[in-house]
């Protein structure tokens, strides 16, 4: 593990290239079901896109506790996959049960939402990245939150584009599912202009 | 429907993740090349049979309410198994996989045949095995497909063999993300032409 302090700038980086670089949905693959899912209208991406955020930023953090002050001191790093599962499935059951309670407006834009998220590869994928990058406390946090900002980004994009398709005409075979790929396949081509920006 | 239909409905008619829009991350991320699609093919398949396996032999065991988190503790015990099975008999393939051996936890395509078929009452044991082993390898075969097409146009090569002619210049945007997004579209339209189209 590096032992060189993080300069400010290094956390911008990190923001950055989370956010566009590495663009979790676009470049590194993580998350596409819901992308391609939830993205036929726009409330529906917004309101997934704020529960990836609340949910990924709170996880990130959690697992990488889990993973140093549980499985490391006791040896059983090997079963990180069914620990970091039982993590985040237990905070979402939790958030959910809570946000029942405590705000009914914010359940009803968000709530249905929340059960897909246990199966999002996006905070599964996020939470072990964090953990092989060999990030800190404070850099995970910040890595879980700019990750989930990327994803936000990303499907947002995607959800304006695919509304239009309402109003195009796309070959039968097409239409749907395969359209939207080739559609994400270019909003992807337009993040790699942002490669040169770090590194 | 016999035995050998549970089978073959994985391998054409219902072939992930071309007729049911599930599993895709791995299908995009690991399809650069021919041996990674085929090493994760083969290591979703043993999830998906075991984890079918075991969920049919609990499914009167295991109460309703809580049997996504029950399939999600079996299915992350197989995975768990393949990430060490292939740390220690196939590194290469452990490294270039990363974090998609993992992530098969929370693939869709393992999580929606134990919930739509194994769980089920009426499916006895030896159909859940061979809807796993169906499923598992009709996604092989997806992902061996698609790796072929990237790999020989992207990268001029066949299982890390070159087999185009020596002037070939490679279409790198093949080998690159946003490649895989179009293939993969490309590739879902045709199949839509043949058999029946299901949305998700």
């Amino acid at each position: 593990m590096e032992q060189e302090v993080w300069a400010f700038s290094d956390y911008l980086m990190l923001i950055v290239s989370a956010v566009f670089i590495n663009n979790i949905l676009l470049i590194r693959f993580l998350g596409n079901c819901p992308f391609i899912g939830v993205s036929k209208k726009m409330d529906t991406a917004v309101g997934m896109s704020f529960a990836v955020i609340f949910v990924l930023t709170c996880a990130g953090p959690l697992t990488w506790l889990a993973q140093t002050y549980l499985l490391e001191p006791f040896k059983v790093a090997y079963i990180q996959t069914l620990a970091f599962i039982l993590v985040i499935a237990v905070f979402v059951q939790f958030v959910e049960t809570v946000m029942k309670k405590v705000s009914p407006p914010l359940y009803r834009a968000l709530g249905i939402f929340l059960p897909l998220i246990t199966t999002n590869c996006a905070i599964f994928g996020t939470c072990i990245l964090n953990i092989r990058e060999e990030f800190d406390l404070l850099q995970s946090t910040i890595f879980s939150f700019a990750s989930a900002a990327g994803f936000a980004l990303a499907l947002v994009l995607f959800a304006a584009i695919r509304e239009r398709f309402a109003y195009a005409r796309i070959p039968e075979n097409f239409a749907g599912t395969a359209i939207g790929l080739i559609t994400a396949g270019f909003i992807g081509m337009s993040f790699f202009a942002f490669a040169g920006l770090v590194k | 429907m016999g035995l050998a239909k549970e089978f073959t409905k994985g391998l054409w008619s219902d072939i992930p993740p071309f007729r049911f829009v599930l599993g895709i991350c791995p299908t995009l991320a690991c399809s650069t090349t021919v041996k990674d699609g085929f090493g994760m093919g083969l290591c979703l398949t043993f999830v998906v049979a075991g984890s079918n396996i075991i969920i049919s032999l609990l499914k009167k065991v295991i109460p309703d309410q809580v049997r996504i988190a029950c399939f999600i503790a079996v299915i992350a015990t197989f995975v768990v198994i393949v990430e060490l099975a292939t740390q220690a008999f196939a590194y290469e393939l452990y490294l270039s996989l990363g974090i998609f051996i993992p992530l098969i936890v929370v693939n869709c395509i393992v999580l929606g045949r134990a919930e739509a078929f194994a769980s089920k009452a009426r499916n006895p044991l030896h159909y859940s095995i061979a809807d796993g082993l169906g499923m598992g390898f009709g996604f092989t075969i997806s992902l061996v497909a698609m790796a072929a097409f990237r790999e020989i146009f992207g990268k001029g090569t066949f299982w890390g063999y070159h087999i185009m002619w020596s002037g070939f210049e490679p279409f790198t945007f093949l080998q690159k993300p946003p490649g895989a997004f179009a293939v993969f579209g490309l590739m879902l339209g045709i199949m839509n032409l043949f058999g029946e189209k299901k949305e998700m």
